[in-house]
């Protein structure tokens, strides 16, 4: 405590302009998580958060029982997991398939076609989406002419993980392989003249050289989206979800903003936030060991 | 050295150039017929099925006439300016006092501090108790501040601005202290101008987050006239409430043939800024991946 006293004193310059950004973290980052305490108590506005009843792991326990439990869980990790097997993989293909090409115009071209969508607001994305998959949309209207049924497909719970990950990937292919084409840059040229002076083919090449150089890439990438799993955004959900898809669209953190906010279930929610948020923080720990261990990359 | 290609590699040259064509219409198209049928006839527009590849019937500006006479739009873009503009500076100079702070070595217990900022990444409280400090503890529901400060810092562009910092040389520092300079000085007249590349990078990713956000509006305020045009826009095209474009009834039995027109148009509107900056923000957001991939 002295020399901390004595630290101040040695830069009160620093010190000072450090404190309005500590107050900050403490008020909207610290005394939140102190705020947890609501999720075992019968939260109100007037007890505040250390004056509302003590009531446990009540919360906690309604939560577990519940049906909503098997089914949140089930859709979270359904739209994690699917649209990591489908937009991880595609935005490396993309930046494969963008290496290959040696014009520069058309190249370039297509990189900026393909951030594009990256850089149009999210509402306004959900909003073509709503557009487009309505019963008299341009999309619906290809399914028609495929011989499929005319319907409001975002209204059709079958149908809403494959248009949530369908649309991600129209707004997250093009930005997300930038990070895949840096690495594919930083490959040694001489790498694959060398390869190729040993009679080695295009597809050799890729296998020998090409994937190994963005390896490091991916797999740092791979582990750090594990520690994200259980982290499905809200708003998406909530923008394009409908009673109609609760079924298969509602999602842990959109089911806490439900109950919390619109129903005002204030502890339930939270208890079932702090649930959210353990899994969370655990995963992105493990995730980041890991990541560290095989990669020496770590976010923290 | 040269050597001639096989035919199995012209095969797949032949086939990437198509499916990479094919693939870049994929983004295109959608925002083509978004443009199109923004300049459509309301009634065309109505009874068209499919992809609107070309204004139906004779071009007019009919929806746009009625998207830009309408206040909610009007309101919405004011308000959403002030959000970006007053916004991104109280973010840019809490993150910058933070970043400087924390990246002066003669400061001991910089770790300690950095940690207890860092851990704000990994745990946080979550959506129900934040919205209790918000609304009870400083009392910013129903404020314009409620959509600014509670997100103003982000933990990660802070780190990135604190690693910028941290290569200016010591040395210019130690020699501007010498000088009788202040902190504040130092930061503001020699970090600051050192750092202006990723400084740039971190003002693009507050303003676009400002200009996107719309769901601690939608949570927070309570008064339409303080509504971001993010919020305008969820009503318009989500909830399907042209409504709010007007206010006479004669005007909303309008609005409603005209619903779908009116939506394109509204797109139009409200992402023609981000186009106008779009090369600029294409530029620093890649710049941005690659500083993030280094020190994320």
């Amino acid at each position: 405590m002295k020399s901390f006293l004595l630290d101040i004193k040695k830069n009160p310059g620093i010190y000072l302009i450090l404190l309005p950004v500590l107050i900050w973290f403490i008020i909207f980052a610290y005394l939140p998580m102190f705020g947890l305490v609501m999720a075992f108590e019968n939260y109100t506005p007037k007890g505040g958060f250390f004056g509302s009843q003590f009531v446990g792991f009540k919360h906690f326990a309604d939560f577990f029982g519940s049906v909503y439990f098997g089914r949140l869980i089930r859709n979270t990790l359904l739209i994690s997991l699917l649209n990591l097997l489908f937009n991880f993989p595609a935005t490396i293909i993309l930046a494969l398939l963008l290496n290959e090409v040696k014009n520069k115009v058309f190249k370039k071209t297509l990189q900026t076609v393909s951030y594009l969508p990256y850089f149009i607001s999210l509402v306004i994305v959900c909003g073509l989406i709503a557009t487009f998959t309505a019963s008299d949309g341009p999309i619906t209207e290809l399914i028609v002419g495929l011989g499929g049924k005319r319907q409001n497909y975002l209204g059709q719970p079958e149908y809403f993980r494959t248009i949530y990950i369908l649309s991600d990937m129209w707004q997250g292919l093009g930005f997300g392989s930038i990070i895949y084409l840096a690495a594919l840059s930083g490959i040694d040229q001489e790498l694959y003249e060398a390869a190729s002076l040993d009679g080695a083919g295009h597809i050799q090449q890729l296998i020998h050289v090409t994937l190994p150089g963005i390896s490091t890439t991916i797999i740092t990438l791979l582990i750090l989206r594990m520690g994200t799993l259980f982290a499905v955004g809200y708003e998406k959900i909530i923008l394009l979800y409908s009673t109609n898809t609760y079924e298969t669209a509602d999602v842990i953190s959109s089911y806490v903003y439900r109950k919390g906010l619109q129903e005002f279930n204030y502890s339930y929610s939270s208890a079932v936030g702090l649930f959210n948020s353990v899994i969370n923080t655990t995963l992105l720990v493990a995730s980041n060991k890991l990541s560290k261990k095989f990669t020496e990359t770590s976010l923290f | 050295m040269k050597i001639k290609a096989s035919p199995s590699r012209i095969a797949f040259l032949i086939f990437n150039y198509c499916f990479l064509t094919l693939l870049g219409l994929a983004f295109i198209v959608p925002v083509w017929h978004v443009v199109m049928a923004s300049f459509s006839d309301a009634a065309k527009l109505t009874s068209h099925t499919g992809i609107v590849w070309w204004p139906l019937g004779d071009m007019n500006l009919g929806g746009y006439r009625i998207v830009l006479s309408s206040p909610s739009i009007g309101t919405g873009y004011a308000n959403t300016a002030f959000y970006v503009i007053v916004g991104t500076t109280i973010s840019m100079v809490l993150t910058i006092m933070g970043a400087y702070a924390l990246s002066r070595k003669t400061m001991k217990y910089r770790n300690v501090f950095m940690l207890f900022i860092s851990f704000t990444m990994l745990f946080n409280g979550g959506m129900i108790p934040t919205y209790m400090v918000v609304k009870n503890v400083v009392h910013m529901y129903d404020t314009r501040w409620a959509v600014i400060v509670p997100t103003a810092i982000s933990v990660f562009n802070l780190i990135i601005l604190r690693t910028g910092f941290q290569q200016v040389p010591e040395s210019l520092i130690e020699s501007a202290k010498l000088d009788g300079a202040h902190e504040w000085t130092i930061m503001f007249r020699i970090i600051v101008p050192l750092s202006k590349a990723t400084i740039a990078v971190i003002i693009l990713y507050y303003a676009v987050g400002l200009w996107n956000s719309w769901f601690p509006a939608m949570i927070y305020l309570k008064g339409r006239d303080k509504y971001p045009l993010q919020l305008i826009l969820r009503e318009i095209l989500l909830l399907n409430d042209t409504g709010v474009m007007t206010t006479s009834a004669d005007a909303v039995k309008n609005v409603q043939l005209e619903r779908n027109l009116v939506k394109y148009c509204t797109i139009i509107v409200s992402t023609v800024p981000i186009m106008c900056f779009y090369p600029f923000i294409q530029k620093y957001f890649t710049k941005g991946v690659m500083i993030g991939a280094v020190k994320g």
